[in-house]
């Protein structure tokens, strides 16, 4: 008997599952269910890999109610919040000028300013992080040199070392690595409109300043809202660039520590003095980090999706 | 006969950009420039002089991180773990792709929404657990511990570039082939795999750069030596040699001189590769 051809479109179906399970079956053990053990585990403790013994929210309480841990866990919040902003603010409206600059067909070595603006995106955040370190070093770095030089010895900080500026400044240095990425992203969204739209502009008399609030800022909505994505969940779980510039403590005392650094003390190395690491208040902090970026990610999807709606 | 492009005359106008991007591009190349050159130099010359070029050039600081140091274990190290993870994440993503792109079912549609899933969740996420897992493995404190968790690292994008790439490939080839008795093992190795080139570099690259620079699963699972990538190398070094800038400038030249010189020769695609995701072809 022929087999039916229910059953022969079963096997085709098979035959394409077994192509896709190697991938399916090394995503699922070794980042589906790490993560989804990750979440389970932040009920629990016990003492480094054994978490063995349920406490229901007790790790969450420790975290929001007011304890000494909890100082930590805001004040990293809060840091982590500030090196987004920051990212927000400077790497991206430097990345969208020097799109919307790079985009101009009349401009020349286009090319050339593209290489340079993206070489800082493709080295290693620990290698940015410490040539920095070294440049912005209060006695020996060549900034700190050169504004003595010229007799601006006053401005000649430790930049790294005041509680006031050092975020602001491993931020900073963050965005002049990354800045390469949104400048990209907006130039390939600058040159997929059409020409149409400036040669109307052009016969309307439209100036560029005009053209650039009310053709490509509208039309670059949807980009911006990608770009605004990308930037929340690559910085939100920062931690290389403290790490490198700072410390794994996030000194001068805590002024840079961030969800990253304070999840690598917490549940990674150990804390001072103990150096046991909490693995259960660990796999807390990383929840929270999850659902803050589940639930940003939606927000931001949601607002950019009715930007676009707008214009329809 | 040769063609010229036409010159785009230098126009007045803008002046604003070109400042601009002048002043940017000098932040960029200045503290490069530094970086390599003081490796060059001895250490009193870097802080009397540091943009002047050496006028006693000096190896010294490659001398010791290359003969007493083991910075070139730790190079060999890096290049090992992340060749093997890209060939892995091209292997099982392409494969993954294939049957993704021709399998018409709502389960395989589900399928590719999970893979996408991981490009919005960072796997740092998970460590606390993945650390219980390569412990349980027994894959503590060795290069081995890397290699599954950066192909499931890299299977998000690689699935996500290469079904879009697969699903672009008109049907009409594969039928055609398919009519000529070939298998799906042979289309796939003769015909799917040398179209999809470009897009396996595209996935290359972005993993080139993505596990080379990669400092949080190393620090968290090697701790020996000799088992030290390149970017554990570098803090280790950094911590070394404290205040002693020629040998840690060299480290730091050492460790981006190769992944530099490969962009300067592949720019596009390394663009294309570390922006593939967010912009459509």
């Amino acid at each position: 008997m022929a087999p039916s051809r229910k059953s022969l479109e079963t096997e085709r179906n098979l035959q394409w599952l077994i192509w896709i399970l190697p991938a399916l079956v090394l995503y699922l053990v070794f980042m589906a269910w790490p993560l989804f053990n990750s979440l389970r585990l932040s009920f629990y403790t016990g003492s480094g890999f054994k978490l063995d013994n349920f406490i229901g929210f007790d790790n969450y309480a420790r975290l929001f109610g007011g304890g000494p841990e909890s100082a930590r866990f805001y004040g990293a919040f809060g840091h982590t919040f500030i090196f987004f902003a920051i990212h927000m603010l400077v790497q991206n409206t430097l990345g969208l000028t020097f799109a919307v600059i790079l985009s101009k067909k009349v401009l020349r070595g286009r090319a050339l300013f593209r290489t340079v603006i993206f070489i800082p995106a493709t080295l290693a955040i620990v290698v940015t992080g410490f040539l920095w370190k070294l440049l912005l070093n209060p006695q020996w770095g060549p900034l700190n040199l050169f504004l003595n030089q010229v007799g601006l010895g006053d401005w000649a900080l430790p930049w790294l070392g005041m509680t006031s500026l050092a975020l602001v400044m491993v931020s900073l240095v963050s965005s002049w690595q990354w800045v390469g990425i949104p400048t990209m992203i907006f130039l390939a969204g600058l040159q997929s409109i059409s020409d149409d739209y400036f040669e109307a502009a052009a016969i309307d008399g439209a100036s560029p300043w005009q053209v650039f609030w009310t053709i490509k800022f509208p039309l670059l909505r949807p980009i911006m809202g990608v770009v605004a994505i990308l930037t929340f969940t690559g910085n939100f779980n920062a931690f290389d660039a403290v790490f490198a510039m700072e410390g794994p403590n996030g000194p001068p005392d805590y002024s840079t520590d961030i969800l990253g650094t304070y999840f690598y003390r917490t549940g990674i190395a150990g804390q001072h003095p103990i150096g046991i690491p909490d693995m259960g208040l660990g796999a807390t902090i990383s929840t929270i980090t999850f659902v803050v970026l589940l639930v940003g990610v939606v927000i931001m999807q949601t607002l950019s999706r009715d930007a676009q709606g707008e214009r329809k | 006969m040769t063609r010229t492009l036409p010159k785009v005359p230098f126009r007045a106008s803008e002046l604003p950009g070109y400042l601009l991007l002048g002043v940017w591009s000098l932040l960029v190349l200045l503290p490069l420039w530094v970086m390599v050159i003081n490796s060059f130099k001895p250490a009193l010359d870097i802080f009397r002089d540091p943009m002047g070029l050496p006028k006693m050039f000096s190896t010294a600081g490659y001398e010791a991180l290359f003969v007493q140091g083991n910075f070139l274990t730790y190079f060999i190290n890096s290049l090992l773990i992340t060749t093997l993870s890209i060939l892995g994440v091209l292997a099982l993503a392409s494969a993954a792709s294939y049957g993704l792109a021709n399998w018409a079912s709502r389960a395989s549609r589900y399928l590719l929404l999970a893979f996408l899933a991981g490009m919005m969740i960072p796997i740092r996420i998970a460590s606390i657990n993945l650390l219980g897992l390569i412990k349980d493995l027994g894959l503590m404190d060795s290069l081995a511990g890397l290699f599954p968790i950066y192909v499931a690292m890299g299977l998000p994008m690689g699935v996500f570039v290469l079904t879009e790439f697969i699903r672009t490939i008109p049907k009409e080839i594969l039928n055609a082939a398919r009519i000529d008795g070939a298998g799906t093992v042979r289309i796939f190795l003769l015909i799917i795999l040398p179209l999809i080139r470009p897009a396996l570099a595209t996935v290359a690259i972005f993993n080139l750069v993505t596990l080379w620079n990669d400092l949080w699963f190393p620090l968290i699972i090697i701790r020996s030596d000799d088992q030290r990538t390149l970017m554990l190398g570098v803090i280790r070094l950094f911590g070394q040699y404290q205040t002693d800038w020629n040998k840690i400038l060299a480290v730091l030249t050492s460790a981006s001189i190769p992944i530099i010189l490969l962009y300067l020769f592949l720019s596009k695609q390394f663009i294309k590769g570390l922006t593939a995701g967010a912009v459509k072809e």
